[in-house]
């Protein structure tokens, strides 16, 4: 009905209006398509990639897997080692990239003058975050493994990482930061709060949730990184799980990238494994940035 | 594998009987590490009883060929001297001699003998180091399991084929009976310790005394599962890469027979004998294991390359490549233990001369 009176109205149009019209709504259809088609792509792509690891790593999988060191024998080789590595290096990475990165995300909103200076520091700390991360790892094992002294250790691999992730960790919770309604800090001002006081008990409890999903998506890039822990000086095998910050270390995407290169079939399925285990620590962290952006917004109070 | 473990576990706390048993099971197990060939003169190893004590960390960088040995011997290492620490790095041979050089590193697997500027270097840094050779791999001409006429390769057509200026492109170049398909070649990239190794025994030097630089235009990767895959995937592929590549993928390759005369009068496949008693010429290389004179004063090297020595024909047959001749793995225990007791010269000290 309603479409037999709009063929009603456009008939009523003059001539060209219509023909307009109809070329307008066949681009709108068009373009529609090309865009489920780009999501179609993106997740067949995916879905494709998953399916591929999960047929070869399925049957690897086994608690020895987690349990038991690197070995030369495919059933009893395990990635013990460069799971701990992980953890070390990315829970280190987080002690020292969260604080410097929020502390510079809030001078750099409720501090720094609006001046040429911090502009400067702006479009660097964006730069910064575009540069390769292998650039990073060569930095890492200038600085620190050989100027520093650190050698190949888990606080130089840490060090390289918290690096690599400081820019996007800023920008994030600059992002976050600035998402707080002005009127909050003024509210704040005016009763004689201090820069410190406002930031600290009304700007970050509302940016949190913000802040720490940025550096958790950060940390998750962080941890499927293999060229600067590559260079920087992971080690490809240990006979030991690290226990001291400078120990010597390495990483599940080093191992699995170790078994990829082994002759023998079987090293390839247990890598496969390994790509799992990988997926399941990411999205554990991904679930986890979920997890505490609810409870902080919940927390949050007008 | 496991034997050797328990043979020398049994031995380390336990007295008299114990230990006549276990020297009754030396040989056998030598003798399996040497595939049937006697091999009454590698020593087994014997842990001394305070093995447990040894304390330490011992780091190796170097080849991705021989890392895998040296990983295995660490993880049987690891099971008798639980409190020594061993890391093994993978830069490459030549990345991990320029660690090695400068002193960063206590071991250096190489799938190739040093070279004159890394024996400078070496020198020039003051690091003096002992050579051992530790076992041998077969670099193995490969074509497509569908290619049934290419069986025999001469060292001549495979120089003529990979030289830097060839013009070679189809397979009846090579002999006119093969068809005129085009070839697809397949090897590992210049930084590989295999792809030196392959050049310098095909293409050899120049008048000016330097190595010959293969054709670039082949498909190179670091990475030999991807020439697998390349060569196994196409009909017309033919490449090179170490034996241990091929023995596990022998359902999507066949091997080339290598041949030095070139009316292929002297065809040699390889094999486990052929690349141990060096008749699979002139492909069979070894692979050595360097060590600094500095880190064979410490107690937890020491015993780790007695260890190494002694169980170094069995762990490189496990990960797929060839133990050395019983004799030259008999020298090599010779020269570590001269090595602890001083008395040798580093091989530093009479190399480049």
């Amino acid at each position: 009905m309603s479409a037999a009176v709009g063929e009603d109205l456009l008939a009523a149009d003059a001539g060209g209006g219509r023909d307009q019209l109809r070329a307008r709504q066949r681009r709108a259809t068009a373009v529609s398509w090309v865009f489920l088609a780009a999501v179609v792509f993106a997740v067949v792509v995916l879905l494709v990639l998953l399916v591929a690891v999960a047929y070869r790593g399925v049957p690897s999988l086994s608690w020895s897997l987690l349990s038991s060191k690197a070995s030369r024998n495919a059933e009893s080789a395990g990635l013990q080692t460069a799971l701990f590595g992980t953890l070390w290096v990315i829970s280190l990475t987080a002690i020292i990239a969260l604080p410097v990165g929020i502390g510079a995300a809030i001078y750099l909103e409720e501090y720094a003058p609006r001046n040429w200076w911090t502009r400067a520091l702006q479009t660097n700390i964006a730069n910064l975050a575009g540069v390769p991360s292998v650039v990073y790892g060569l930095l890492g094992l200038g600085i620190f493994a050989n100027f520093f002294g650190f050698g190949r250790s888990i606080i130089t691999g840490a060090l390289t990482m918290a690096l690599l992730i400081l820019p996007v960790i800023i920008i994030a919770s600059q992002e976050a930061i600035r998402a707080v309604p002005l009127s909050l800090r003024q509210g704040a001002y005016a009763l004689g709060a201090t820069p410190w006081q406002v930031s600290r008990h009304h700007v970050l409890p509302v940016a949190m949730p913000g802040i720490l999903t940025g550096t958790i998506l950060a940390l998750s890039r962080a941890i499927g990184e293999t060229a600067p822990l590559l260079v920087a000086g992971a080690a490809a095998y240990l006979t030991y799980n690290p226990d001291s910050l400078t120990d010597g270390f390495t990483a599940l995407p080093i191992q699995i990238y170790n078994w990829t290169d082994r002759p023998q079939q079987e090293f390839k399925d247990l890598a496969a494994a390994g790509i799992i285990i990988l997926l399941v620590v990411l999205i554990g962290m991904n679930a986890g940035a979920i997890y505490l952006r609810h409870r902080f917004s919940k927390k949050t109070r007008w | 594998m496991a034997m050797v473990k328990r043979v020398t576990r049994v031995m380390t706390p336990l007295a008299l009987v114990l230990a006549l048993l276990a020297a009754a099971m030396g040989p056998a197990m030598v003798a399996r590490a040497q595939d049937g060939t006697p091999a009454a003169n590698v020593a087994p190893y014997e842990a001394p009883e305070n093995i447990g004590d040894l304390e330490g960390s011992i780091t190796s960088d170097g080849s991705s060929t021989v890392g895998p040995i040296t990983e295995a011997v660490a993880e049987e290492f690891s099971g008798l001297a639980e409190n020594v620490e061993v890391s093994v790095d993978i830069s490459g041979t030549g990345g991990g001699f320029e660690r090695f050089c400068a002193g960063e590193t206590d071991l250096q697997n190489a799938s190739r003998p040093i070279a004159e500027d890394e024996i400078a270097a070496c020198a020039e840094a003051g690091v003096e180091w002992f050579e051992l050779e530790v076992a041998f791999d077969g670099l193995t001409i490969v074509v497509n399991e569908e290619n049934d006429f290419l069986t025999c390769i001469s060292t001549e057509s495979l120089a003529a084929i990979w030289a830097p200026d060839s013009d070679i492109t189809t397979f009846d170049q090579v002999n006119p009976e093969f068809p005129a398909e085009e070839i697809a070649l397949y090897g590992p990239g210049t930084d590989s310790g295999t792809y030196d190794y392959f050049v310098e025994t095909i293409l050899g030097e120049d008048e000016a005394g330097e190595t010959i630089d293969s054709r670039t235009d082949y498909t190179a990767s670091e990475d030999d599962n991807v020439l697998v895959e390349g060569v196994g995937g196409d009909e017309n592929g033919l490449g090179y890469f170490g034996f241990a590549y091929y023995t596990e993928n022998e359902d999507s390759l066949n091997a080339v027979e290598v041949a030095q005369s070139a009316d292929l009068s002297d065809c040699v496949a390889p094999s486990l004998e052929t690349v141990r008693d060096g008749t699979y010429a002139p492909l069979s290389r070894p692979l050595y294991v360097y060590v600094t004179a500095e880190s064979m004063e410490r107690p937890e090297v020491q015993e780790f390359m007695r260890f190494y020595i002694a169980n170094a024909g069995a762990l490189s047959l496990d990960v797929g490549f060839v133990d050395a001749p019983a004799e030259d793995y008999a020298a090599a225990q010779a020269k570590v233990e001269a090595a602890i007791s001083g008395e040798a010269e580093p091989d530093s000290a009479t190399a480049g001369a």
